[in-house]
């Protein structure tokens, strides 16, 4: 079991003396082997919320806790992929992927076959002694991606992992993530502004209020993928087509146009 | 390297020319004020004088050894000394900038020391090793050690945020974490502070020489002092200004080189 509950989780910056809250009590339980989806206003404590599963931030109050034991550091069974990738510029795209293992301390006959696995499964043959910086944003990505998925990790925590990449390779990505979910599903959260590759990717997606973030509703997707059999089409834009997708798409977006309202107050 | 702002870089043979012209009029300066025989040649001795001398120092030796065996002898205390005070400042400047406790313990003490010059630890460099190889080591060491460590430390302290959360979520050890993502993320930083440290260790070497040893540059200048031979000190003076802007062309080489290579790293 790898599921990923959140206790009346708050979160108070303090700043010159003064309190800004930022996350007013977050109660949610990301089921093992769900996909979650986050979106909310800018400044919301989405990211925040993220950074708590991976152990890089604590709440003020309120507990996480991954797999029933209360996060307090970080830790290769909860990989993140963060927005700006954060590959190691001097490392090969092979030395990426195996920082991690070798962490762990693989033997390196099993490292290798898992890198390899995972560099196929990628779509990164060839480009095992390139650099970073000589790949695309989005062969980047896939480079992060693999880094993480390669620890055969509980919890995939995705910080936007798609914001930095152009539309194409952000279509391209969202549906080998959806590939990837279906040979080897992962408890995954992920944290999103784009409404479309929420309701495309999770089984459930989380609205939040602006800050101080807290939740505003959470809308079931799974049933409605499965009941209208959204896995009947192979291309993202034949899914986004469907009418049930595009009634979600626009109660989120209200939801969140809600949120905006009041923020111009 | 670029120009100052607003100026653009001279072309390649005016810039020489203003290197040769620059020198020219120094030795230029240095020959009229010889030759107007208003200063004794006791007082400053005349360039070809100390050209005379050198050639001297150079056949026959001087307080034991020759000037090139006094040099040798001086490069090798220099290695020492700044080989030690990088081997021990970069991984501990490293370690400081990683571990909360120990930049709280040493940084206080560490910033207080290095304030003093490293000339001021000669009574106890004589007294702890002596004044043989030690000693003048030690001082060396003093010279060379603070900047080898502050920027290995700031290196470490300055590394992306996001490198460092990467590293600890795949499960990185402190010693892999140091290794392997605050060591090779400082390397523009070390190396800079290392030419720095090779500068001031170059620097301090002299000082060293000058109170305790039995040869080398700085001994070679004491004695020319004693025996009342300026042309004798003026030939230490050039040997080390010569060494030192060697050492540190290249050093700067080697740090043009690490920033080309990694220039193409950055994102």
């Amino acid at each position: 079991m790898s599921d990923i509950r959140f206790s009346g989780v708050t979160r108070v910056f303090q700043r010159d003396g003064r309190e800004f809250p930022t996350l007013a009590g977050i109660d949610l339980a990301v089921a093992d082997r769900e996909f979650v989806a986050i979106v909310g206003p800018s400044g919301c404590g989405k990211t925040t919320c993220l950074r708590m599963a991976a152990g890089l931030e604590f709440p003020t109050t309120g507990t996480v806790a991954v797999g029933g034991r209360i996060v307090e550091s970080p830790g290769p069974e909860r990989a993140v992929v963060f927005q700006q990738f954060a590959l190691f510029p001097w490392k090969s795209v092979w030395d990426n992927i195996d920082f991690g293992l070798k962490c762990k301390g693989e033997p390196g006959a099993g490292r290798r076959a898992r890198i390899e696995q995972i560099i196929g499964v990628m779509g990164l043959q060839g480009y095992e002694s390139a650099f970073p910086h000589q790949l695309s944003g989005g062969m980047q990505q896939r480079v992060a991606i693999a880094r993480a998925y390669v620890l055969e990790p509980d919890v995939l925590l995705m910080d936007e992992p798609f914001g930095a990449l152009d539309a194409q390779t952000r279509t391209v990505m969202q549906e080998e993530l959806v590939r990837l979910a279906r040979v080897n599903p992962r408890t995954v959260l992920f944290i999103t502004h784009a409404v479309d590759e929420a309701v495309y990717l999770a089984d459930r997606v989380v609205v939040m209020t602006r800050r101080p973030g807290a939740i505003r509703e959470i809308v079931d997707v799974a049933s409605v993928r499965r009941a209208e059999r959204w896995d009947r089409h192979e291309r993202i834009e034949d899914v986004m087509d469907q009418e049930s997708f595009v009634h979600l798409r626009t109660h989120i977006w209200r939801l969140l146009r809600e949120q905006q309202a009041r923020n111009d107050h | 390297m670029s120009a100052r702002s607003g100026q653009a870089p001279l072309p390649r043979f005016e810039a020489t020319g203003l290197w040769l012209a620059g020198l020219g009029g120094f030795f230029g300066l240095w020959t009229l004020v010889a030759l107007s025989g208003a200063v004794s040649a006791q007082f400053l001795p005349s360039p070809w004088a100390v050209v005379e001398r050198f050639g001297e120092l150079a056949r026959t030796p001087f307080v034991g050894h020759t000037i090139q065996e006094h040099l040798v002898s001086s490069i090798g205390r220099y290695l020492a000394g700044f080989g030690l005070a990088a081997m021990i400042g970069v991984p501990l400047g490293l370690m400081m900038g990683w571990f909360r406790g120990l930049d709280d313990a040493v940084t206080p003490l560490f910033e207080a020391i290095r304030f003093v010059a490293p000339i001021a630890w000669v009574p106890f460099a004589a007294l702890w090793f002596g004044t043989g190889i030690g000693g003048p080591v030690l001082i060396i060491f003093m010279g060379a050690f603070p900047p080898a460590l502050i920027n290995a430390y700031r290196g470490a302290k300055f590394v992306e945020p996001r490198l460092i959360e990467a590293g600890r979520m795949l499960g990185a050890s402190d010693l892999r974490m140091i290794t392997q993502v605050l060591l090779p993320a400082s390397v523009p930083s070390i190396v800079a502070g290392l030419r720095i440290s090779a500068g001031l260790g170059w620097q301090s070497l002299v000082g060293a020489e000058l109170i305790v040893a039995s040869s080398g540059i700085g001994y070679l200048m004491v004695k020319g002092q004693s025996a009342i031979s300026t042309a004798t000190v003026m030939c230490g003076m050039i040997a080390i200004g010569v060494v030192g802007y060697a050492i540190d062309a290249l050093l700067r080489a080697v740090e043009a080189h690490i920033h080309r290579r990694r220039g193409r790293n950055a994102r």
